[in-house]
């Protein structure tokens, strides 16, 4: 629970970053005297939040309430996951703060200062080791798919942050192989660890709340083992024309198309079992975010599968095409996902419904016109900004200039994304006031409650 | 398929198959690329930077200089690059050998300053550059960063600092702007971004005209150091480059 309020806090701390880099786009002069709110600093320092502050943690709270329920058993051990949380949290605070103050690292997604690693890193072998312990000691022997996906990035994350800050951080490698380990470990922290929980959530959510099973189970399997091995070879694409050796390239370029498999696996596998249920998804709302998400996921998907080959990255890369792709994964994806299960956990949690039925509503027309909105401007955005950068009779101001209008509307959609997480915020607090007042019970004994309650 | 330790097993290693191959195999590979000498100056490429510019990396670093600054030519023929004139041919890993972090970027809604040292040598232009980027490119888009800068109040009948900038109307009668220690370390590792040494798998275009004879030699002597092999020519390779329209 504090898990997902504190997730929630970053979420909005982190799109508000995200708002103020935006404007910063078309208009350079706002916010520029002050050092800490530089565009290269703020930027990064927004990426960091919604990755570490809002991704992670909602994820390892639904990823520990999954395990909970699909195990029938007992969280293992809540205490030390609250230590691990307030540890986590601290580091977050540490590291955007670092950031803000010019300590980054300069290693995108990993920017925050060195000493904030080991700080997160003990923070998540604290939950993870319990969420792993919890799967062991489940009752329920056999496993259903969502079990192999979140188990899986449970043991990927820890491999990869590892692994790219000793590599990065504390015993850098020479030259262009801090790009490569970097675009392999981006590529993962989404792929393999995001990805997997969102996939993990919504093959549970969307048969339970569509009441029909799963169409296949042995297509999720294979979507399994072939996202598992592709995902984390296909990175490099990043690097396109990058001053690495060629053979990386290649292989990865090899691995983003055979993407193409558990791509269809997910998809078929979702469309068969929703097949006839459409109906369902209008009147239910929190299956209308899982599904949002799901279509997101195999957006973003595809659009990292086109923009991998080398005709096209030659005029999308370096351009707002590639941010298009991470805000489609991150909000449209895994943030969407993410509410719709925040919001059938929470009243089960805390045994309080949601206060106000039509703040979800709001939340879910906002943030998905906003996710529309600001992706598709920045994907046209960058098919301009790109294919104007590869004719060098455009000048470079005028090239960004023309942007400028795209930009600004993609501010509009961040913007109304702002507002659906407010209204979702707004939600949370009433709810928590409700619960508050029921149990007159410090904030901090939530998880002891959630314990008893993850049983049900 | 409901074992839970052969789940463990192939969990770990498809991971493991992407650790050892985009991870470890290029740490075998370019992990230890030598330094060279460059034959046509002698000199060895890369040198290393003086250490006014090395603070002035971190100063790039800091500020996060790299979410809109590329640092990395395409080759020729993949994208506009060298028309742009944003380098004479494409960036190899030799250039960066000695960069930490090396900030190759992902986005450019600035211009690539991997030879902004080559395209711009004079400071001066640099630092009103800096100070306000609307002064040296109409039209930029650049924030100022006026806080690498101090605005001092002068005396009355006191003369202008040395180092002030020539700004004109820009600045309020009685004060003057002078860069502040932070500004002219960027400026000199601005000054310092250069890749444009002759390589081996990266040669200079040879251009019929007005070219330097010994700089059209060069171009073909390769590596001299021992390891001729050079383990980065893979890279050459990349995109066979077509020649632009």
């Amino acid at each position: 629970m504090l898990l997902f309020v504190s997730g929630s806090f970053w979420l909005i701390l982190g799109t508000v970053l995200t708002l103020i880099a935006s404007i910063k786009l078309h208009g350079p002069g706002f916010l520029a005297d002050t050092p800490w709110l530089t565009l290269g600093r703020v930027r990064p320092a927004a990426m960091n939040t919604l990755l570490y502050g809002f991704a992670c943690q909602t994820a390892l709270g639904i990823l520990l309430w999954l395990m909970c329920r699909l195990g029938r058993v007992l969280l293992f051990n809540a205490p030390v996951i609250v230590v691990g949380a307030i540890l986590w949290n601290l580091g977050v605070t540490a590291g955007v703060v670092g950031i803000l103050a010019g300590a980054s690292t300069g290693f995108p997604w990993l920017e925050m200062p060195r000493f904030v690693a080991p700080i997160l890193f003990i923070a998540y072998a604290l939950i993870g080791l319990c969420a792993i312990l919890t799967f062991h000691l489940r009752r329920e022997r056999e496993l259903y798919v969502s079990q192999w996906y979140l188990l899986a990035a449970l043991f990927w994350f820890p491999w990869i942050y590892s692994a790219a800050t000793l590599l990065l951080l504390f015993d850098p490698v020479r030259g262009t192989l801090q790009s490569a380990v970097n675009a392999w470990y981006t590529n993962n922290l989404l792929g393999l660890w995001l990805t997997p929980v969102g996939l993990g959530a919504a093959y549970y959510f969307i048969p339970k709340l569509s009441n029909r099973p799963l169409f296949s189970r042995e297509i999720a399997i294979f979507g399994f083992w072939t996202l598992a091995f592709f995902t984390n070879w296909s990175g490099l694409t990043q690097l396109t024309g990058g001053p690495i050796p060629l053979w990386m390239i290649s292989a990865s370029f090899a691995a983003t198309v055979l993407l193409l498999v558990p791509l269809c696996c997910v998809a078929t596998n979702f469309h068969l079992t929703l097949r006839g249920q459409y109906r369902e998804v209008k009147e239910n709302l929190i299956l209308r975010f899982v599904v949002f998400g799901a279509i997101c996921y195999l957006m973003a998907s595809l659009q990292g599968i086109v923009g991998g080959i080398p005709q096209v990255s030659e005029i999308t890369h370096f351009t707002y095409f590639v941010v298009a792709q991470t805000h489609l994964a991150l909000f449209g994806f895994f943030g969407m996902v993410m509410f719709g299960a925040l919001y059938y956990i929470i009243p089960r949690l805390t045994q309080v419904d949601w206060p106000r039925s039509k703040l979800v509503r709001v939340h879910f027309l906002f943030s998905a016109g906003g996710i529309t909105l600001d992706v598709v401007v920045l994907i046209i955005g960058g098919l301009i900004q790109g294919s104007k950068m590869n004719d060098p009779g455009v000048g470079f101001v005028d090239l960004v200039k023309s942007t400028i209008p795209l930009v600004g509307l993609s501010t509009l959609g961040l913007l109304s994304m702002l507002i659906g997480q407010i209204a979702f915020l707004g939600n949370l607090y009433l709810l928590l006031r409700k619960f508050c007042a029921v149990h007159c019970k410090a904030v901090l004994t939530r998880p002891e409650t959630a314990k008893t309650e993850a049983n049900l | 398929m409901n074992s839970g330790p052969l789940l463990f097993l192939g969990i770990l290693f498809t991971l493991a198959s992407s650790f050892w191959g985009l991870v470890l195999a290029p740490q075998l590979q370019i992990g230890r690329q030598p330094l060279r000498t460059i034959e046509a100056t002698g000199q060895i490429y890369p040198s290393g930077r003086p250490g006014l510019a090395q603070e002035g990396a971190e100063v790039y670093r800091a500020n996060g200089c790299a979410e809109c600054h590329t640092q990395q030519v395409r080759p020729r023929g993949f994208g506009a690059d060298f028309e742009r004139g944003w380098g004479r041919r494409r960036t190899v890993a030799q250039d960066y050998l000695h960069d930490y972090p090396v900030l190759l970027g992902q986005l450019r809604i600035g211009p690539d300053l991997a030879n902004i040292g080559v395209r711009e040598t004079d400071a001066l232009k640099h630092l009103k550059h800096l100070f306000n980027p609307k002064l040296t490119a109409p039209g930029s888009m650049m924030p100022p960063y006026r806080y690498l800068f101090e605005k001092r109040k002068l005396k009355p009948g006191q003369s202008a600092s040395p180092d002030a900038l020539p700004l004109g109307n820009e600045v309020e009668d009685g004060h003057e702007i002078r860069p502040r220690p932070e500004a002219n370390a960027l400026v000199a590792y601005l000054l310092s971004l250069h890749s444009e040494a002759p390589l081996f798998e990266a040669p200079l275009p040879q251009t019929p005209t007005n070219a330097a004879p010994n700089e059209a030699t060069s171009t073909n002597t390769g590596p001299t150091t021992s390891t001729n092999t050079s383990p980065t020519n893979a890279a050459t390779n990349l995109l066979t480059p077509v020649p632009a329209k």
